[in-house]
C-alpha cells in the first residue's frame, strides 16, 4: 500500500467518503481510504456479505441510487488496481493528531483501531500520515428517550434498515415505524417490502411544515422534484402495505416486560406536547424509532473544527463553499456539513476533492450541492423536535441508556444541584459517560438543561473526555449561545494498550 | 430476561455443498441453544432470524438488552463469544461453531486478559 505517499487521507466509505476519493484520485492524487465498515458504501449504501445476497436474491433488487454506487464501486476498484487508493476497511479512526507540531503547514496523523467486523488476520491498530485529511464520517440516529425505550424489541428506525440491508433480518413480525423525519417512511417501506406488516407510521411532525416555510421553502422544494417523487413513491408502497401514516403523533410509550409488545401512540400540539385524552394502544412486536439523524462530528470537533446550527437543530460542521473546515489542511464532506443525503454528500464529496487537488470545480457540482442543501434545510426544520416533547418523558425513565440514568436524576441535577450545563449533568449524574459517549443521550441531555434554563453545554477547553453529547437536540433559544460542539477526545472506546503504542509526545 | 423457550430449529439444515444458490449455512450456539446461521450474518442478525432479541443484561438493573442502532454506535449488543466480553453483535461476523453467551453486567465475569 502507497501509504508513505498519500496526499490526502479519506475516513469514511460512505456516499461522501467514496466519491471523494475516486474524484480526487481521478485528479492525480494518492489517497488512502479508511473505513470502520466490512464494505465499502456507508450506512446508506450498506449491503449484505456476498455469501449472504446470494441466498436472497430479492436483497439485490435495485434500491435507490443503486447505479450512482455501482460507478463509485468500479472507480473505486479501478483506482485500487491501479495503486492510487489504497482502501482499508474494517478500521475506526479515533484520532487524528498533527504529525509534525513545529511545521507550519499541517501533517496529519491518523490513528486507527480494527473493528469486530475485521478478520482475525487483521488485528494491528494503523497510523496514516497525510496533508490532507477529509472527513466524511456521516452521521448517527437522534433520540428522544419515552418509557419503555429501552425494551428489547424497540430499535432503531436507521438501527432496523441496517440490519435489514446488512443481514437480510427484521426485528418482528408486526413492526410500528415512529419518530419524525424523511428517514421514516422509507424505513417502512423497506420493512413492509422484507414482509413485515407495519401498522403505522408515526410521525411527529406535519407535513404541512414543508409548506408553511415561505417562498424559499416552497422553491426548494419545487427545485426538487425527484426528492418529491422518492416521497411518493414511498407513500404509495405503504398504502399498499395497508400502513396508517399518524402525523403530529408519537410514541409515547412502549410495552412490555421481556420485549416490547404494545405502543401507545398520541396526538401532539404543535409544540410536541402529548394532547391529554388522545392515547391508542397499537399492538407489535417491535417499534422502529428515530428522529433524524445527527451529524458524527467526534474528529472534527476534537480538531477543533467550528460548528454551526443546523436548521433541524443538531450541530453540524461550519464549512466554505469548497468543503474546508476552520481548521487548515482539513475538509469535511455529507451529513458532517448538515443532515442532507446521499446524494448531497456525493455532490460534496467530489466538490471537496477538487478543492484538495486544486481543481476548479464544474459549476453543474456546485448547482447540485446548493439545491440538495436547500432542500434538506427545508426538510430539517419541518422536522425539528418541538420543546413539548419532553412531557412525555416521566422523572423514572432512564435517558442514558448506558450508565441507566432517569430523567428525573438529571433534572435534579439541574434544579436542585446546580448544573450550569450539560458538562456538568454528566460529571454529576453519569449521564453521557458509558460506552456509546453520550451519542444515544446527547441531544436528550442538551434539551432538558436548556428546558431548564441552562446552557446546553459549555466547552472549557480543557477537555478530559468528560463532555456530554451535547447537540442541542431542541430548541428553547439554543441558538443564541453558541452550541458547545460534541467534543470526545477519542471517537471510540480505544484499549489501553493501543493508547500505550502512540509515540510519545516531544518534551516541551 | 430471556426465556428458555425450546422450539424446533426454524429451518432443516443444508446438506448439499455450498454453490451461490445454496450458500454455507451453519450452527452456532446461543446459551445452549443451537441455532442456524448463514455465512456474511453478523451475530446480532443470527440472533434476530431466530426471534432473540436480547443477549445482555444490564450492569445497574439487570435489564435486558439488545440491538438498538445496528452500526456499532450504542454498544446496546455486546455480548460474550467464545469466552470474549464486550463484543458488538452487530459488526461481529457469526462463524461456525460460535459459542454465543448471554452477557451480565459488565461481561468481566470471564474476562482473561
Ligand atoms: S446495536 Fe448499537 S452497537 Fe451494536
Amino acid at each position: 500500500m502507497p501509504r508513505s505517499k498519500t496526499e490526502l487521507a479519506v475516513v469514511g466509505a460512505g456516499p461522501a467518503g467514496l466519491a471523494a476519493a475516486v474524484t480526487a484520485a481521478d485528479l492525480g492524487l494518492t489517497v488512502t481510504l479508511l473505513d470502520a465498515g466490512a464494505r465499502p458504501g456507508g450506512q446508506y449504501y450498506r449491503h449484505p456479505a456476498p455469501a449472504l445476497a446470494a441466498t436472497h436474491p430479492q436483497a439485490a433488487a435495485p434500491h435507490h441510487d443503486r447505479r450512482t454506487f455501482t460507478t463509485l464501486l468500479s472507480r473505486l476498484r479501478a483506482h485500487q488496481a491501479a495503486g492510487r487508493i489504497a482502501y482499508v476497511p474494517h478500521h475506526h479512526v479515533w484520532s487524528v493528531t498533527r504529525a509534525d507540531p513545529t511545521r507550519t503547514d499541517p501533517t496529519w496523523t491518523l490513528h486507527t483501531r480494527t473493528t469486530e467486523s475485521a478478520p482475525t488476520s487483521v488485528t494491528a491498530p494503523l497510523a496514516v500520515t497525510a496533508p490532507a485529511v477529509l472527513l466524511a464520517t456521516g452521521s448517527y440516529e437522534r433520540h428522544l428517550p419515552f418509557p419503555g425505550w429501552t425494551l428489547p424489541g424497540v430499535v432503531g428506525a436507521g438501527g432496523a434498515q441496517a440490519m435489514l440491508k446488512g443481514g437480510l433480518v427484521l426485528p418482528g413480525r408486526r413492526i410500528v415505524v415512529a419518530g419524525s423525519g424523511p428517514l421514516l417512511l422509507a424505513v417502512a417501506g423497506s420493512l413492509a417490502g422484507a414482509g413485515a406488516r407495519v401498522p403505522a407510521v408515526v410521525e411527529a411532525a406535519a407535513y404541512t411544515g414543508y409548506a408553511t416555510g415561505g417562498a424559499a421553502a416552497t422553491a426548494a422544494l419545487l427545485r426538487n422534484p425527484a426528492k418529491l417523487a422518492e416521497g411518493a413513491r414511498h407513500g404509495a408502497a405503504l398504502l399498499r402495505a395497508h400502513t396508517r401514516l399518524l402525523t403530529r403523533h408519537a410514541v409515547v410509550e412502549a410495552h412490555g416486560t421481556d420485549r416490547v409488545e404494545a405502543v401507545t401512540v398520541a396526538r401532539l400540539d404543535r409544540d410536541w406536547r402529548p394532547v391529554p385524552g388522545t392515547s391508542r394502544r397499537i399492538p407489535c412486536d417491535a417499534l422502529a424509532v428515530g428522529h433524524g439523524l445527527v451529524p458524527e462530528l467526534s474528529l472534527a470537533t476534537a480538531l477543533g473544527c467550528a460548528t454551526r446550527t443546523a436548521p433541524d437543530g443538531t450541530v453540524a460542521l461550519a464549512l466554505d463553499a469548497d468543503l474546508r473546515t476552520s481548521v487548515p489542511g482539513v475538509w469535511s464532506a455529507g451529513e458532517t456539513g448538515g443532515i442532507g443525503g446521499a446524494q448531497l454528500a456525493v455532490a460534496e464529496g467530489a466538490l471537496a476533492a477538487h478543492s484538495i487537488a486544486q481543481a476548479p470545480a464544474p459549476t453543474r457540482l456546485r448547482r447540485t450541492r446548493t439545491r440538495l442543501r436547500a432542500f434538506a434545510d427545508v426538510m430539517g426544520a419541518a422536522h425539528r423536535p418541538g420543546a413539548g416533547w419532553q412531557h412525555w418523558l416521566p422523572d423514572a425513565t432512564d435517558v442514558c441508556r448506558c450508565e441507566e440514568v432517569p430523567a428525573g436524576r438529571i433534572r435534579e441535577s439541574l434544579a436542585e444541584l446546580g448544573a450550569r450545563d450539560a458538562r456538568t449533568v454528566k460529571l454529576l449524574t453519569r449521564a453521557g459517560m458509558g460506552w456509546c459517549q453520550g451519542r444515544m443521550c446527547g441531544p436528550a441531555v442538551a434539551a432538558l438543561c436548556a428546558a431548564a434554563g441552562a446552557g446546553a453545554g459549555t466547552d472549557t477547553g480543557t477537555d478530559t473526555g468528560t463532555d456530554t453529547g451535547t447537540d442541542t437536540g431542541t430548541d428553547t433559544g439554543a441558538e443564541e449561545t453558541a452550541p458547545a460542539p460534541d467534543r470526545r477526545p477519542l471517537a471510540c472506546p480505544v484499549p489501553l494498550r493501543d493508547l500505550a503504542q502512540l509515540p510519545l509526545p516531544a518534551a516541551d | 430476561m430471556m426465556q428458555s423457550r425450546t422450539r424446533p430449529p426454524e429451518r432443516p439444515p443444508r446438506t448439499h455443498p455450498p454453490t451461490p444458490e445454496h450458500p454455507v449455512s451453519y450452527k452456532l450456539t446461543f446459551d445452549g441453544r443451537e441455532l442456524p446461521a448463514q455465512e456474511g450474518q453478523s451475530v446480532a442478525a443470527a440472533l434476530w432470524s431466530a426471534g432473540i432479541l436480547a443477549w445482555r443484561t444490564t450492569r445497574t438493573n439487570g435489564a435486558p438488552r439488545g440491538a438498538f442502532c445496528g452500526i456499532g454506535q450504542c454498544y446496546d449488543c455486546l455480548v460474550t463469544v467464545n469466552g470474549r466480553p464486550n463484543q458488538r453483535a452487530c459488526l461481529l461476523p457469526a462463524r461456525p461453531g460460535d459459542t454465543v453467551t448471554t452477557q451480565e453486567g459488565t461481561g468481566r465475569a470471564a474476562l482473561e486478559d
